[in-house]
């Protein structure tokens, strides 16, 4: 069924489709017609879900992991200060290895108070053992949610994954998107039946006090789970391709094959990027595109495959660690660090706070990379007034 | 690609309008894209939604600043707001409005298309006398002047878009179609 929907719509569909039985959410804008949209389709008795309003999105976080606990498949939405908010809990679903999907729509972090995109919010969770995956568009934000929970729920993996989308160029935007038929999904991603959970009939404690004896023993499994699910993201991702025609990895290219100039983006910026990509050949520039997908765990092996390939890279990122530089430019050089062969890598701040990039933007940004030599800061600003 | 930016007010539902046109389109196997300007809205502040169509994926997430074609739900916005600003030459420009499109000067070689889209949307009860919902009828004219999609798609679009009196919308578009003036229409 082909329909046309708004990305927050798309985050509904993904949660019915994928048959979560408990949702908690708090509204917060733009989130807030995901939320909608799944209550109306738990009143009129379409999904078989408890939905729980809560008075914060803490609290949200906290009935999710109550529910997924128990073995409960949980979903939950929020942005900006909502996942904020969130933090503590964060951490609570990982060390508790709970399988919880949560989509957050990107916005940028207040003050000054401010709705529009941004990928701070999200990438301030980037430590908390959170998976995450940023989406180009609402297909992929539905198709995501639903292979989320084949990933997050693998008994390898046992870790909660973050859905996340533009405020507004996704969240807002309408586009076409094919629906997956609820059988073929219910093929793909079985009943949640874990192997421990709360049940007062077999009484377990959960996240008891933990001494140095142990707790390190937890975090080295973390990470060990994490590196599985780079392996399951891709397999999840292969099936889904061979179920429903639309293929996802942890990176997306485009044109890198004869590649010697490299364009690195995510989210909807990665998508705009690829048309760039066409008008740079256009005007004899050998450019690619690579575009991180999954971001935690994050495909080193991947990224370095592409990247160590080509002549010059560049990194546009919509964020920004203070002090440092862009988080993804951080994130690639770091990938590329001990590599013989490896580019420059240059690094573009732009589109903070949901300034619109357009195409020429990405060409004109290229176009610059193109005449330097080597980077002389780890930041080029693009698009500031000052 | 066809890009169309739409002009009205908060209200007016400017935004429907370009949802249920994507509605229409996406029937016929067509790739689009429907969204309003990014963040809030006023009842009676003008507003600003765009569209994109295309045969194939549309990969550009960026805003719409050179339309090949506007929209106009409230023609006291003209001159109010710069509607015509980034507009391609030889662009069609469809008013709602009960005048013949040779009282509109909006200079360069623009072509202009009316249809009177608030004595529509009275006659078939949409909104109020006093405020109209016009969004169906000039829907109506933009399928006859643009044709981006059939009248039928669109029709059904309308049906499965419109918040309440579905029949009356349709009814709405379907009269606009015919009795929109401009050109050789």
């Amino acid at each position: 069924m082909r329909k046309v929907l708004m990305g927050n719509h798309a985050l509904s569909w993904g949660a019915t489709l994928s048959r979560v039985q408990v949702i908690a959410a708090y509204p917060i804008t733009p989130q807030t017609q995901v939320v909608e949209l799944l209550s109306e389709i738990c009143a009129d008795g379409t999904l078989d879900a408890k939905f729980i309003k809560v008075e914060s999105e803490h609290s949200a976080m906290a009935a999710c992991i109550g529910a997924s606990a128990t073995g409960a498949r949980a979903f939950t939405a929020t942005s900006a200060q909502g996942l904020a908010l969130m933090h503590e809990m964060l951490h609570w679903a990982v060390g508790g290895r709970l399988p919880v999907v949560m989509g957050n729509i990107n916005r940028a972090m207040a003050p000054p108070w401010t709705i529009w995109t941004e990928q701070n919010d999200s990438l301030s969770q980037r430590d908390t053992g959170w998976m995450q995956v940023y989406c180009q568009n609402n297909q992929e934000v539905l198709d995501s949610v639903i292979q989320a929970y084949k990933v997050s729920e693998n008994q390898k993996v046992l870790l909660p994954t973050m859905i996340v989308l533009d405020a507004f160029v996704l969240s807002h935007t309408m586009e076409v998107v094919e629906i997956p038929e609820q059988e073929k999904v219910d093929e793909y991603l079985p009943p949640y039946n874990p192997p421990y959970k709360l049940d007062p009939k077999e009484p377990h404690a959960f996240g008891g006090l933990t001494g140095p004896d142990g707790y390190f023993e937890l975090r080295y499994m973390i990470q060990e789970a994490m590196e599985e699910a780079k392996n399951v993201w891709k397999e999840t991702g292969k099936e889904f391709g061979e179920l429903f025609g639309r293929e996802y990895g942890l990176i997306e290219t485009y044109r890198v094959d004869d590649a010697d100039f490299l364009i690195i983006s995510s989210a909807t910026i990665a998508s705009t990027a690829r048309v760039a990509v066409d008008v740079l050949r256009d005007k004899g520039v050998k450019a690619g595109l690579l575009r991180v997908r999954v971001f935690r765990p994050f495909p080193s092996e991947e990224v370095r495959d592409v990247v160590k390939g080509v002549k010059k890279a560049v990194v546009i990122d919509r964020n920004i660690s203070f002090g440092a530089s862009g988080i993804f430019y951080q994130e690639v050089k770091a990938a590329l660090y001990n590599e013989e062969h490896k580019p420059p890598v240059f690094g573009i701040i732009t589109g903070l706070g949901g300034r619109d990039v357009r195409v020429e933007d990405i060409v004109e940004m290229s176009e610059d990379v193109l005449k330097r030599e080597k980077p002389e800061s780890d930041i080029i600003w693009k698009g500031v007034r000052v | 690609m066809l890009e169309i930016r739409f002009h009205g007010r908060g209200g007016q539902g400017t935004v429907v309008a370009s949802k249920m046109l994507a509605v229409g389109v996406a029937k016929e196997g067509k790739y689009v894209q429907a969204f309003p300007e990014f963040g809030v809205e006023r009842r009676g502040a003008p507003v600003v939604a765009f569209i994109r169509i295309d045969e194939g994926p549309i990969y550009i997430k960026s805003k719409i600043y050179q339309p090949d074609h506007i929209v106009i739900l409230d023609p006291t916005l003209i001159g109010a707001v710069d509607v015509t600003e980034g507009l391609k030459p030889g662009a069609w420009i469809i008013v709602n409005s009960e005048k013949e499109p040779d009282k509109f000067d909006f200079g360069k070689d623009f072509k202009v298309a009316t249809i009177d889209a608030t004595s529509i949307a009275i006659k078939y009860r949409l909104g109020s006398k006093t405020s109209p919902i016009v969004n169906t009828a000039i829907l109506g004219a933009v399928i006859r002047v643009l044709n981006p999609c059939s009248l039928e798609s669109l029709i059904d679009g309308i049906k499965e878009e419109a918040p309440v009196k579905p029949e009356e919308n349709a009814q709405a578009a379907k009269e606009a179609y015919e009795r929109v003036k401009g050109g050789d229409l």
